[in-house]
């Protein structure tokens, strides 16, 4: 088990690795020069050559990552070059909205993909079966931002039950932060249901299809009983794989459900750090985007490895 | 092995050179190589219900996208063919919006953008991928490791960050649309073929192409890409709907093509702002957008469960 943990933590660092020499390289790709960029309209040679060195934009491309990555290991973003704030105190900042509302999709979408999902293999090939399984595709296939537009029209705009937009901290103020939250969760956590209805549905009809379910079934297990005993425990063991694979589909989709519900969170720090050229910033916040989405998956893995023990040997 | 090359000089089919025991289908079996593969195929294909229709919706919006020219009532340029926000009537099925251009026009027009940037993104990861596998996966060793590490590091990026940042990079227009999607469907690619490569490689048939002295390039694609080109057409027919989604949300965000430009997302985008009063211009543009990419992702579905050796029953 610690030779198999030992292994896949080297491999999530190799991972980090190549991401951000990946990052780095896209940064300097993009075309404009930042030091122009802080130095305004009005500034002498004397003045860009001096930012430059500070920057430290006159060293070697392999010198400049390596001050890049030292910095970041010691915990230090940088500043932004466009109103000097802490990378590293807008990344934080910008997180915690966007990991509510991820956490928040997630059990929004169990909720909703667990009993669909059972309904659809218990009663397969039936009007239940291809509803569920019809609901689920059609949410899976909505983009994220037209099916937030389509929330706030129809929870906003037409009932009036729910605020258009806008965040609260849910630790600040629960329940109105509930009910902001409510929309986008409702937004992500339905693409996520439709991925997780379908994998519920297919391994619960592996799963009853083994011999260990048709074992208590001769013995006369009824068959509610045998699937909330006996095979929905096993079935729910592939979602915990579908949470980290499509970890970063949902960290994508909440930056367009952000922008729709004006979110303050990363989706909307990292568009505008881009547009605006604010390299340091757009480092950061990927950066802390792709190591979650890399730390989630050594965590599933490793979760998984534990709920299912033939895995550790491979 | 008596006649391994053929009167031109050219190494035999491995078929021809009827090795025992290839356990990979050869390339005629698996996809619309062969007549009888074709129908064989299609059989199956055709009892998938969702499948047929999710083939329908793709050529309706195929249909659409090419006789734009002739479906389209209006330019869906032109501004103040009717008044600014009207809901939808006779005269305009689908509304106008806030310029007071026809929406169905512009909605038929916007299946171009889709697809265009759709296919044309997943054709371009997918040879940019498919190569990237085939060399590392026949090659083995630091290549192999070199390449599938960055794989592995392009693959964490939730894909529309890694567009987001690609278009930053290289900058707007369509062109660039379609490079800017296509890096973050690079590594399913590579992966998927590098996998299969790894079993392929090992059969007799190939052993005996290297034996009789066919250089490696041209094992690689004649001999290893024919049979492990299923998994990467079903891989490519699954990603076409995440390229249309990931080109809209580029567009929603404002850096698709440029206005007045008919582009779903941009539509929807636009439409925004006007969602009390008409929604309308948000709202229809979407439904199309959903409808395609339902069709799509069923299309997908059923090509996966029919034409990959591995989901055959």
């Amino acid at each position: 088990m610690l030779r198999f943990i030992l292994s896949r933590v080297g491999q999530t660092i190799a991972v980090l690795f190549t991401v951000s020499v990946i990052i780095f390289a896209l940064m300097r790709m993009i075309p404009g020069d930042p030091v122009l960029m802080m130095l305004g309209d009005d500034f002498t040679q004397d003045a860009y050559q001096r930012l430059r060195a500070q920057l430290g934009f006159d060293r070697s491309i392999v010198t400049q990552y390596l001050i890049w990555i030292g910095n970041i290991l010691a915990g230090d973003f940088g500043d932004s070059y466009l109103n000097h704030e802490r990378v590293s105190r807008l990344v934080f900042d910008a997180f915690l909205p966007t990991l509510s509302l991820v956490v928040a999709s997630v059990i929004v979408g169990i909720l909703i993909a667990v009993p669909s999902g059972l309904i659809a293999a218990m009663r397969k090939d039936s009007a239940w079966d291809y509803g569920s399984m019809g609901f689920a595709i059609v949410v899976y296939s909505m983009p994220s931002f037209w099916k937030g537009i389509i929330l706030i029209w129809i929870g906003s705009v037409y009932l009036g039950w729910f605020p258009a937009m806008g965040y609260v901290h849910p630790w600040t103020d629960f329940w109105p932060a509930m009910w902001r939250l409510a929309l986008p969760a409702l937004t992500l956590g339905t693409f996520f249901s439709g991925l997780v209805a379908r994998i519920i549905r297919s391994s619960l009809l592996e799963v009853l299809d083994q011999d260990y379910i048709k074992a208590a079934r001769a013995k006369g297990v009824r068959q509610a009983a045998l699937v909330y005993k006996h095979a929905l425990s096993n079935a729910l063991i592939p979602v915990v794989t579908v949470i980290g694979l499509q970890f970063g589909a949902l960290l994508g989709g909440a930056v367009l459900t952000e922008t729709v519900f004006s979110i303050p969170g990363m989706g909307r720090l990292t568009v505008s750090a881009i547009l605006n050229r604010d390299y340091t910033v757009v480092q950061g916040t990927i950066l802390v985007g792709v190591f979650a989405v890399v730390g989630v998956n050594l965590l599933v893995d490793l979760t998984y490895s534990f709920l299912n023990p033939k895995i550790r040997v491979t | 092995m008596a006649r391994p090359l053929d009167a031109d000089g050219r190494p035999l089919d491995p078929e021809v050179l009827a090795l025992p025991a290839v356990t990979s289908p050869p390339a005629a079996a698996v996809g619309p190589a062969s007549g009888a593969g074709i129908t064989r195929w299609w059989r199956r294909f055709a009892r998938n219900k969702g499948a047929v229709f999710g083939l329908a919706v793709f050529v309706a919006v195929v249909a659409m996208a090419v006789f734009a020219g002739a479906l389209a009532p209006y330019d869906p340029l032109a501004q103040g063919v009717g008044a600014p926000l009207q809901t939808p009537s006779l005269a305009h099925w689908a509304g106008t919006d806030s310029f007071g251009r026809d929406m169905l026009s512009r909605i038929i027009y916007g299946a171009r953008i889709a697809l265009v940037v759709g296919i044309l993104a997943v054709l371009l990861a997918l040879v940019v991928g498919v190569t990237l596998g085939l060399v590392a996966g026949y090659y083995g060793g630091v290549v192999d490791a070199v390449i599938m590490r960055v794989m592995d590091g392009l693959f964490a990026f939730p894909i529309i960050i890694l567009a987001i940042a690609m278009m930053a990079v290289v900058g707007f227009g369509v062109k660039n649309l379609i490079i800017a999607v296509a890096v973050g469907f690079i590594a399913p690619f590579a992966r998927v073929t590098r996998g299969d490569v790894l079993a392929v490689k090992e059969e007799p048939y190939i052993e005996a192409a290297r034996l009789v002295g066919v250089g490696s390039l041209a094992i690689i694609f004649r001999h290893v890409l024919p049979n492990v080109l299923a998994p990467i057409i079903v891989q490519g027919a699954l990603r076409v709907s995440g390229a249309i989604i990931t080109e809209a949300g580029l567009s929603f965000l404002g850096l698709g093509p440029p206005p007045p430009t008919p582009v779903w997302g941009s539509m929807i985008a636009e439409g925004r702002n006007f969602i009390v009063m008409a929604s309308h211009v948000s709202t229809l543009p979407g439904v199309a957008l959903m409808v395609t990419i339902v069709g799509l992702n069923l299309l997908g579905d059923g090509l996966r469960d029919t034409l990959d050796p591995r989901m055959r029953q």
